[in-house]
């Protein structure tokens, strides 16, 4: 009987531990929310130009890290999104931007889609006309007339 | 006849750009700092940690800037070609140890030798964003009045040398 409360107790204390240790988890980096919405929301806008396919969210390699560091310090520092952009660009390119803006460079990746599309449709039409040309109504013949009408009267 | 052609001919032309497309290297991103002034930095110099270095100590002369690190492997490769081409004398290299350690550092010199005329030390990677470094080793080519006027991702080879960066050191300091 003794042993058994013992064990309970173990027990009881061994789930305090957990959930202590969870909570303690749970725990924010950083106190300022306003500034860690704002720089998770400028890192899924930009490129890890180490891993080029992941946004710096995604990304766990230095060069991510430190950009994410230094992006919450400009945040902190009350920096906007524009004006953080800038920064990055001004040193890594616009590939550092997931969305790319429209400049001379950048032109045939956003109209060039637009322009297919134009062209696709400009053959298809220019296809579709030439098949109706070559649709001629023939006139039926004299013996064809007829058995047309014969079918038609026999259905009736 | 004739028209049967018109998918071949598309589909020929794709695949010349896709052609095109496997020898283009995805990590060389064009840096926008090309023909801008190079940033200005003060930081520690690894053979005296008292004194610094600043770009504006090489004004007047045309210099490479080497970004390197004695953890990254392709450093390894460039290394012995920096260590020749500073025994030409034909141009100074400033070197920029990049997140490392001092004790690896120096290690590593003394191994490879060292073809630095000095090593900045960028212990957090502070400066190397203000670079744009993002894929160590880098080397930019600076000229007399502190413009960068290439930028070399990846390592050195005798292929860049030979056919990009030694021409144009030539015509900088022709300048």
């Amino acid at each position: 009987m003794k042993l058994r409360f013992t064990f309970q107790l173990i027990a009881a204390l061994l789930l305090l531990q957990s959930l202590n240790s969870y909570a303690r988890e749970a725990q924010p980096l950083e106190t300022n929310a306003a500034v860690e919405v704002q720089v998770q929301r400028l890192s899924e806008e930009l490129r890890c130009l180490v891993c080029q396919n992941q946004t710096l969210a995604d990304s766990h390699a230095g060069l991510a890290e430190d950009l994410k560091q230094e992006i919450r310090a400009m945040a902190t520092k009350g920096m906007t999104d524009q004006a953080i952009i800038d920064y990055l660009v001004a040193r890594y390119g616009d590939f550092v931007r997931y969305k790319p803006p429209l400049n001379p460079l950048t032109a045939i990746l956003w109209i060039g889609p637009f322009g297919l599309l134009l062209a696709g449709g400009i053959g298809l039409f220019i296809m579709l006309r030439g098949r109706q040309k070559m649709a001629v109504n023939l006139p039926l013949s004299a013996e064809e007339a007829s058995k047309v009408s014969e079918l038609l009267n026999k259905e009736s | 006849m004739k028209r049967a052609l018109i998918p071949l001919v598309i589909f020929l032309i794709v695949m010349g750009f896709l052609f095109k497309g496997l020898f283009l290297n995805p990590r060389e991103v064009p840096s926008p700092l090309v023909g801008k002034p190079t940033p200005q930095f003060n930081l520690p110099r690894l053979d005296n940690p008292e004194k610094e270095f600043s770009p504006k100590e090489m004004l007047g002369k045309v210099w490479l800037f080497n970004v390197w690190a004695s953890w990254c492997p392709a450093c390894r490769d460039e290394h012995p070609i920096l260590v020749e081409l500073s025994e030409t004398g034909f141009v100074p290299i400033v070197g920029m140890d990049y997140k490392d350690t001092r004790q690896e550092a120096l290690q590593w010199l003394q191994n490879g030798g060292n073809p630095y005329t000095v090593t900045a030390v960028d212990a957090d990677g502070r400066v190397g964003i203000d670079y744009g470094v993002y894929g160590v080793p880098e080397t930019y080519v600076i000229d007399k009045a502190g413009v960068i006027a290439y930028k070399q991702i990846g390592p050195v080879t005798y292929e860049s040398l030979r056919d990009k960066i030694i021409p144009l050191i030539k015509r900088l300091q022709a300048q």
